[in-house]
């Protein structure tokens, strides 16, 4: 995907103005906000106010994988290709194309149905396949919104067309179908039912990312509340699943720990509409004896062929440094539901396949922290993100050691660097600092005139754009204190 | 007992009333209060704009400060009337020196000493009756670092309990950020502002007097706000205005 991280302000600017845009984010985060608190409380009342322990447990079974991460990926490659998966490693996003081309030429492939896939995204595959003449489909319902208005980018990870209202993708619908325009949200998910149906039954192959892999049995897992990952992976002859390599989790016990985590967090649901575990290929597939096809032990449907791409695209960089703990990261979006600046710009502002908290933290570390020099500064440290955080990453101290390598690096704005180190400077002498406030102090008087409000702050213009400043009330308290003190 | 006030650069430059509101509690509750005269910054405005050797600095000077204060003056603990400043000196400063084992117990030793305004007065102090009054109602706004960073939710609201006439009216969503953020209000000042309409609307619904909080910082970018917002009559005040009664004529000017 196109990263346009570096327009982060006068994108975000804009979406303040887009009313439509406004309400739907109100909506969702009264949804997504409100269903996490309801199901964090519910499950407290259940199990004796453990949702923190639970935490803790999501926390620990992320940094042991995270910590020996070469060793888990091993035990993964081994059990995965056992059950007859073939386990392929790309680097980037170009050699995630190069796999899945090479895959689809092998098997004939004329078109893709694709269940939801970040790494897909991280990619730019879709256009990848359409440039090589294999048509991809979207099928998770937002996803194929978004393809059908023309390959718009998802603004939230796991609700990808937040960004649309109901309004919208009516319109969208009657002039993508061609059918009548309806606005009942049942009505349009049957339509689109209807002509995904289609593609599922005609499709070659399949490509899902996973929520999860399971070193204990070489398993995907993948979270959906449609269906449509389950139809993905099984219906086509051949499957592909693309994940980050940092998804590993040793056993399914881990996984049931970790499944009690995603879906609270992520929708406040107890657990996702549907959950599934993808091991291996069909037995009794056509290459191996026809007897086999026969033993009813056998699973005998699914696809014939599987393959997992497990992908670094920058994510071995941050192994051993001192933001490993992002690896953790389950994708479970609550960090940007609960984010003031998400809630207030929504997605897209961001500018690459990862917004909010996580994606400040991620889109520098994956994309360079030249490129998104705003990202880790967007951001008010009110802490809510790692209060909520499934898997507890201290996302306000990555942000803050974002910033301070993006000052080592000398990239911060020439005027803004001068201004620290003079305050600096000032601050850490008291004499001079006690000067500056006063000549500040004269500043604000001489600005507010004696009335309570300044309304143009012309050292901080972005300020009172949007808002007064208070005026001060007149001398410094230090003044006040050595009168009072003074003896008389 | 001799304690030591911090009292915020903020506070310093923009509202000293809140310094002396601070200076009324402690001594109304039996403290003696002492201000170093060289104090500033606690740093944290450099700490989290990635200026971390600034930040050092500062925690340094703040923690000589308050070493001298106990050495010289008998001071048991560092109280301000801030919840950010105090989770600066008590989160931060540790984490900041951890390179450094001698900086870093010291950081440790002032980090057990040092308290937010209202936590010091509930926590250590168990005050049970406050010198102001107030005829009216309150809603409060939880600034961010105290709530999140020290976890102060209560200790403001059972002293506001203790003052006679006022009522308190919870906000929606009071514990949501107000957009300040520091040096985000300027950086992303239209970001910063529209979360600031978000707060003032949610403030608004308490239909309070008074908007009450315990970091000056965020009671700037909400009253800015209500202002802004053609909201002359809702007043903005710090919670130590409110206890020690310095909330009326003499807070600010009319």
């Amino acid at each position: 995907m196109q990263q346009q991280s570096m327009f982060f302000k006068a994108r975000a600017t804009a979406t303040l103005a887009d009313v439509g845009l406004q309400a739907n984010l109100r909506q969702a985060k009264g949804k997504f906000v409100d269903s996490r608190a309801q199901a964090v409380a519910d499950y407290d009342r259940e199990n004796e106010g453990d949702f923190e322990a639970l935490r803790l447990a999501g926390e620990a079974i992320r940094k042991r994988v995270v910590d020996d991460l070469d060793s888990w990926l091993e035990v993964f490659e081994e059990r995965a290709t056992a059950r007859g998966a073939s386990v392929l490693w790309a680097r980037d996003g170009q050699e995630i194309c190069d796999l899945v081309l090479d895959i689809a030429r092998t098997h004939g492939v004329q078109k893709v149905i694709k269940s939801k896939s970040m790494l897909s995204e991280e990619a730019g595959l879709n256009q990848a396949l359409e440039a090589a003449g294999v048509r991809p489909v979207e099928t998770d319902l937002g996803e194929y919104i978004l393809q059908i208005a023309g390959n718009e980018p998802p603004s939230h990870i796991i609700a990808p067309v937040m960004h649309k209202n109901v309004d919208q993708v009516a319109d969208l619908f009657a002039r993508t179908h061609g059918t009548p325009r309806q606005t009942a949200i049942p009505a349009l998910t049957r339509e689109a039912r209807a002509v995904l149906r289609e593609h599922f039954v005609s499709a070659e192959m399949g490509i899902s990312g996973a929520n999860f892999l399971i070193a204990e049995t070489g398993s995907a897992a993948l979270v959906t509340n449609e269906g449509n990952g389950r139809m993905v992976s099984s219906l086509p002859k051949v499957h592909v699943v693309i994940t980050g390599i940092e998804k590993i989790v040793p056993t399914l016990a881990d996984f049931a720990t970790l499944m009690r985590l995603l879906p609270r967090s992520a929708t406040g649901q107890v657990i996702s509409n549907y959950v599934s575990l993808l091991t291996g290929k069909a037995r009794g597939s056509a290459e191996e004896s026809t007897t086999a096809a026969t033993d009813a032990t056998d699973a005998t449907d699914g696809p014939e062929h599987v393959y997992f791409i497990l992908v670094d695209n920058g994510r071995v960089g941050l192994l051993g440094s001192e933001f490993q703990s992002m690896l953790a990261c389950i994708r479970c979006g609550a960090c940007l539901n609960h984010c003031p600046v998400y809630q207030t710009i929504g997605g897209h502002a961001y500018g690459w396949v990862y917004p909010g908290p996580m994606g400040s933290v991620l889109t520098p570390l994956l994309r360079g922290v030249e490129k998104a020099l705003d990202l880790p500064q967007a951001s008010t440290l009110c802490q809510q993100c790692s209060v909520v955080c499934p898997v507890r990453i201290p996302l306000p101290e990555l942000l803050r050691k974002l910033r301070e390598r993006q000052t080592r690096a000398g990239l911060r704005p020439r005027g803004e660097r001068l201004a620290w180190r003079l305050w600096a400077w000032l601050a850490a002498r008291p004499g001079c600092y006690d000067l500056a406030t006063r000549a500040a102090l004269r500043y604000l008087n001489w600005l507010a005139g004696g009335r309570e409000r300044i309304e143009v702050l012309g050292i901080a213009p972005g300020w009172s754009a949007g808002r007064d400043f208070p005026a001060p009330q007149g001398k410094t308290f230090r003044q006040l204190y050595r009168q009072q003190t003074k003896p008389r | 007992m001799r304690v030591a006030l911090f009292v915020t650069c903020l506070v310093d430059l923009l509202r000293p009333s809140i310094g002396f509101a601070a200076i009324k509690l402690l001594e109304n509750a039996g403290c003696t209060v002492e201000v170093a005269a060289t104090q500033t910054c606690c740093g944290q405005p450099a700490y989290n704009g990635g200026d971390r050797a600034a930040a050092i600095a500062l925690a340094r000077k703040t923690i000589a400060e308050f070493e001298h204060c106990q050495r010289d003056q008998g001071c048991a603990y560092l109280v301000t009337p801030s919840g950010s400043c105090a989770d600066q000196i008590r989160n931060a400063y540790p984490a900041l020196l951890a390179d450094d084992p001698a900086w870093q117990s010291r950081a440790e030793h002032l980090a057990a000493r040092a308290y937010e305004l209202t936590d010091f007065l509930v926590t250590v102090l168990h005050v049970e009756s406050v010198p102001g009054d107030f005829a009216g109602s309150v809603s409060y706004h939880d600034s961010c670092s105290g709530l999140r960073g020290l976890g102060i939710r209560e200790q403001p609201r059972a002293l506001l309990a203790l003052v006679p006439g006022l009522t308190l009216r919870e906000m929606p969503a009071a514990e949501e950020c107000c957009g300040f953020g520091g040096a985000f209000s300027i950086k992303f000042g239209a970001i910063s502002a529209a979360i600031a309409e978000k707060k003032c609307v949610n403030a608004r619904l308490a239909a309070a007097d008074a908007l009450v909080g315990g970091d000056l910082g965020c009671l700037l970018n909400i009253e800015g706000k209500l202002r802004r917002m053609g909201d002359r009559h809702t007043r903005v005040l710090h919670v130590a205005e409110v206890l020690a009664g310095v909330s009326t004529a003499d807070a600010t000017p009319n």
